[in-house]
């Protein structure tokens, strides 16, 4: 039952990641080339996402039962605003910003089986993989989360 | 490279990307964020956890056919730069979302609808650094 939830679940997200043109490069640059050839139509998609999530959110977290497959909700805690938050956030926003590929947008786009998608989410995972090391190193007795 | 106004087809895509947000919620009570799935589907936590992302990732990928069975063709992908920089774009995007802990849709969508400060906050990091970053790269350094 959670399995095929989670592929429906992930079929919606990807149907609409591809009807809204997140999957697009050259879109998703666009919106943000305002000074060139700028194209708005991602603020459609992200005020359309944010409010169906935001009034399902109202409506759905105050649930005493919790989720309907788990104990509770599993909500990120509420940690500080730190230079690892901020800068990690700036560094994303400068590869979304030469590539025009974000994690959500690209992910879904791996079903078209384009070559030059299969290998940026190659790309990405390295540095996934990376960060990870980089933190590891860094910080090498922190206790893993719970 | 100009790109069509679509308001219409973006408005339904995002309501669609919100289900999914929601739909995850309330079933198995996570948010949904791309790059928390694709994180903890290297290094789940038990058999259970690996098997709904990996059961999540194999329906974000059938969306798109999904898409070619309505449509007939695949959703547009057209990237406006080489490949050694779409493949930088790629790692730096990597390092990203480990260290800022989350992306468009979990910090952007998910974390702005719950209204939380780190995800306010990365949020604008982040859309101001691509902004900057693609104005650098179109008008600055390309032309």
């Amino acid at each position: 039952m959670r399995i095929l939830l989670a592929y429906v679940i992930g079929t919606v997200f990807g149907l609409g990641i591809s009807i809204s043109g997140m999957a697009n490069p050259a879109k998703v640059l666009n919106f943000f080339d305002v000074a060139g050839t700028w194209d708005p139509s991602l603020a459609f998609v992200m005020a359309s996402a944010l409010a169906v999530t935001f009034v399902g959110y109202r409506l759905i977290l105050p649930r005493p039962a919790g989720p309907m497959l788990e104990q509770r909700f599993l909500l990120p805690s509420a940690g500080r605003i730190d230079a690892r938050l901020v800068g990690g956030s700036a560094v994303f926003g400068i590869g979304w910003g030469i590539s025009g590929f974000c994690p959500g947008g690209v992910l879904p786009a791996l079903g078209t089986g384009r070559i030059e998608v299969i290998l940026f989410v190659v790309a990405m995972v390295a540095g996934i993989f990376a960060a990870r090391a980089l933190m590891n190193f860094r910080s090498p007795a922190t206790p893993t989360q719970a | 490279m100009e790109t069509t106004f679509t308001p219409l087809a973006s408005t339904i895509g995002g309501a669609l990307i919100g289900l999914a947000s929601v739909l995850l919620m309330l079933t198995l009570g996570r948010i949904m964020g791309a790059t928390g799935i694709l994180a903890g589907f290297f290094t789940p936590a038990s058999r259970d956890d690996f098997l709904w992302r990996a059961a999540m990732l194999a329906g974000m990928v059938t969306g798109p056919v999904i898409y070619l069975a309505l449509t007939g063709s695949f959703p547009a992908i057209d990237i406006p730069i080489s490949m050694p920089v779409l493949l930088f774009g790629g790692f730096v995007v990597g390092l990203g979302v480990t260290f800022g802990s989350g992306c468009t849709s979990g910090h952007g969508i998910c974390g702005m609808a719950r209204l939380s400060p780190r995800s306010i906050v990365a949020t604008l990091t982040f859309m101001i650094a691509t902004a900057v970053t693609v104005y650098v790269m179109r008008h600055v350094i390309g032309g």
